[in-house]
């Protein structure tokens, strides 16, 4: 009896915080569909904020510029997050590796406030040098870059900690150059996490706000910066519209990644399989 | 070593290193170094360290002296900046609890559960997490308005009688700031409690103690790393917040990321703005380098 109600229990709690989690995609999702502007009651279904969306130059215009901005600063992270993640992990000792590990990771505490403000004196001081760059989306690539770096290297970090250094050997002892084993033993092996600190560079770039900010020149408006202005304003169903297109396509894209990983690692558990079958029954030929 | 040429070394540590002196190392030391100085007149927005008309370097505490002190004399401590700044700590504070209490049976009964449906539920978890964090937080401002779905379900439950104000008060900027950092306290703690062993508890009830005393005397403990991490992963971010104050919050919830960017944008006090930061950082630094005294303690008692 007793069990019973434990079990009861978790199952109420799981379920009342999954529907705190869900209740504000729910209802953007909702109300994306209503007929009339308010958001309080549901008073017909209409696809006219669809419409108002694609009409809407100021968030397809940062819809396209945030994509560019997201895709930039995703592939720059994910090269520097594997630099950065080789560096700690492979290179034990060297001249400044505390302040090197330092500033890879104080970028996860910093508030954004924090990184927004230095970076936009930074780039007030170069641009006074040298005339150059403008504030704009270059700027706002740079910023994004650096955040994405730290989470990116946490992730891709921990993947070549787990990774066994010995088929590694093995190739060098087999006459691979340092480059050929890289590219031939490491990357395959590390590739997963390479690809998940893209996305979630891209992520973590397609969502920011403060750091936009600070570092976008006049005219040039991430997606995100565009609704912070006008969820600032108040009501607007258009936004919610924006909202449901992106969970959905979010969704789609985390349930083809899990199952992609799914394959992926199935695949390798058939090989590994295949593999040892081969080796018994040769071993009892033998 | 995988790259063994000393070469090909340097170039593997030199381009991740350059990147980070440049735009991290850098900007901070010219963050640092503008808190330091005078406001500028007319077009520069900060006077040189470096004066010369006379040839000295003289530092400047008056930012930092404004920050803590009224006036030139005034009392200490009793400026709108640390109002701003112990009402950030303590919004970060209640947000950090509040996760906990919500988050520690939720990620307890996910570890409780079947494993075969672990990873739906986790992903379940991180799934809010990747759509757009401004999106979710505009939502429970149509949520909590006035006519929102909640006033209106409260009154249909015939719990209130007419609309309560949750918006722009203490109500909405905490929903906002539990909400968001839910996922930041539950996935460090599935991770510690997935890996508990529950014939421990067993052993505890077989011994007689109460389902409730088993779970303080057995649980808990044995998740306190847990626990401490995810209450660093809530408590660290909020402190900063700025897009959350700036949509849920009312003229009497400004937190202190705010203050910094008013003092930038509108006062256009590039010094002061400065040292604000600079100030922020060591609130940071505090809690941080106890986190590590900490983690450092517990991994030398295992051993």
């Amino acid at each position: 009896m007793k069990r019973f109600w434990q079990r009861a229990f978790g199952k109420l709690w799981l379920a009342a915080v999954f529907l705190f989690l869900y209740l504000p995609l729910l209802f953007m999702v909702v109300f994306s569909f209503n007929s009339t502007r308010q958001d309080s009651e549901f008073t017909g279904f209409s696809l006219r904020w669809y419409d108002a969306l694609t009409r809407d130059t100021k968030i397809v215009d940062g819809f396209w510029l945030s994509i560019q901005v997201a895709t930039a600063a995703g592939l720059a992270s994910a090269v520097l997050a594997t630099f950065a993640a080789f560096v700690l992990v492979r290179y034990r000792r060297f001249v400044g590796r505390t302040l090197f590990s330092g500033m890879v990771n104080a970028p996860l505490v910093m508030p954004e406030v924090v990184i927004g403000l230095s970076l936009l004196l930074l780039m007030v001081g170069i641009q006074n040098t040298f005339g150059w760059p403008q504030r704009g989306m270059l700027t706002i690539v740079m910023g994004h870059t650096l955040l994405g770096m730290a989470y990116g290297m946490v992730v891709v970090q921990s993947r070549l900690q787990e990774m066994d250094r010995a088929i590694e050997e093995a190739a060098m002892d087999l006459g691979a150059r340092p480059i050929q084993v890289f590219f031939l033993v490491t990357m395959p092996n590390i590739v997963q996490a390479i690809l998940a600190a893209f996305l979630l560079a891209f992520t973590l770039s397609f969502d920011d706000v403060v750091i936009a900010e600070f570092l976008s020149g006049p005219g040039v408006n991430t997606l995100p910066q565009v609704i912070f202005g006008y969820a600032r304003r108040g009501i607007n169903p258009t936004i919610y519209a924006a909202a449901t297109l992106l969970i959905v396509s979010v969704t789609l894209v985390v349930i083809g990644y899990s199952v992609w990983v799914a394959r992926q690692t199935r695949k390798r558990e058939r090989e590994m399989n295949a593999a040892v079958r081969a080796e018994l029954t040769a071993l009892q030929a033998h | 070593m995988a790259l063994a040429s000393p070469l090909g070394r340097r170039f593997v540590i030199g381009v991740p290193y350059a990147w980070l002196v440049v735009f991290f190392l850098l900007p901070f030391l010219i963050l640092l170094y503008i808190s330091f100085v005078d406001m500028g007149n007319d077009i520069s927005p900060f006077k040189p360290i470096w004066d010369s008309a006379t040839g000295l370097l003289t530092l400047k505490y008056e930012n930092y002296n404004s920050i803590f002190r009224m006036g030139e004399d005034g009392a200490l401590f009793q400026t709108l900046y640390i109002e701003a700044y112990v009402r950030s700590l303590w919004y970060a504070l209640c947000t950090a609890v509040l996760c906990l209490l919500l988050g520690y049976p939720f990620a307890y009964f996910i570890a409780r559960s079947k494993p075969s449906v672990r990873p739906a539920l986790l992903m379940m978890v991180m799934l809010p997490f990747w759509t757009s964090f401004l999106l979710r937080v505009y939502a429970w401002k149509g949520i909590l308005a006035d006519q929102g779905v909640v006033n209106q379900a409260l009154m249909a439950l015939g719990l209130i009688h007419e609309p309560v104000q949750m918006l722009y008060t203490n109500v909405s900027m905490l929903v906002g700031m539990t909400y968001v950092y839910l996922p930041f306290m539950v996935l460090p703690l599935y991770a510690n409690l997935v890996k508990m062993d529950f014939r421990l508890l067993e052993a505890a009830y077989d011994l007689g103690t109460t389902p409730f005393k088993a779970f303080w005397l057995v649980t808990v403990p044995l998740s306190k790393a847990g626990i401490i991490a995810g209450f660093m992963l809530v408590f660290i971010p909020c402190v900063g917040e700025f897009i959350i104050p700036s949509l849920l919050g009312g003229p009497e919830n400004i937190m202190i990321g705010r203050v910094v960017w008013d003092e930038m944008f509108t006062s256009n006090n590039w010094p002061r703005a400065s040292a604000l930061a600079v100030v922020m950082i060591g609130l940071i630094v505090v809690p941080l380098a106890m986190y590590y005294h900490f983690t450092a303690e517990s991994a030398e008692s295992k051993n």
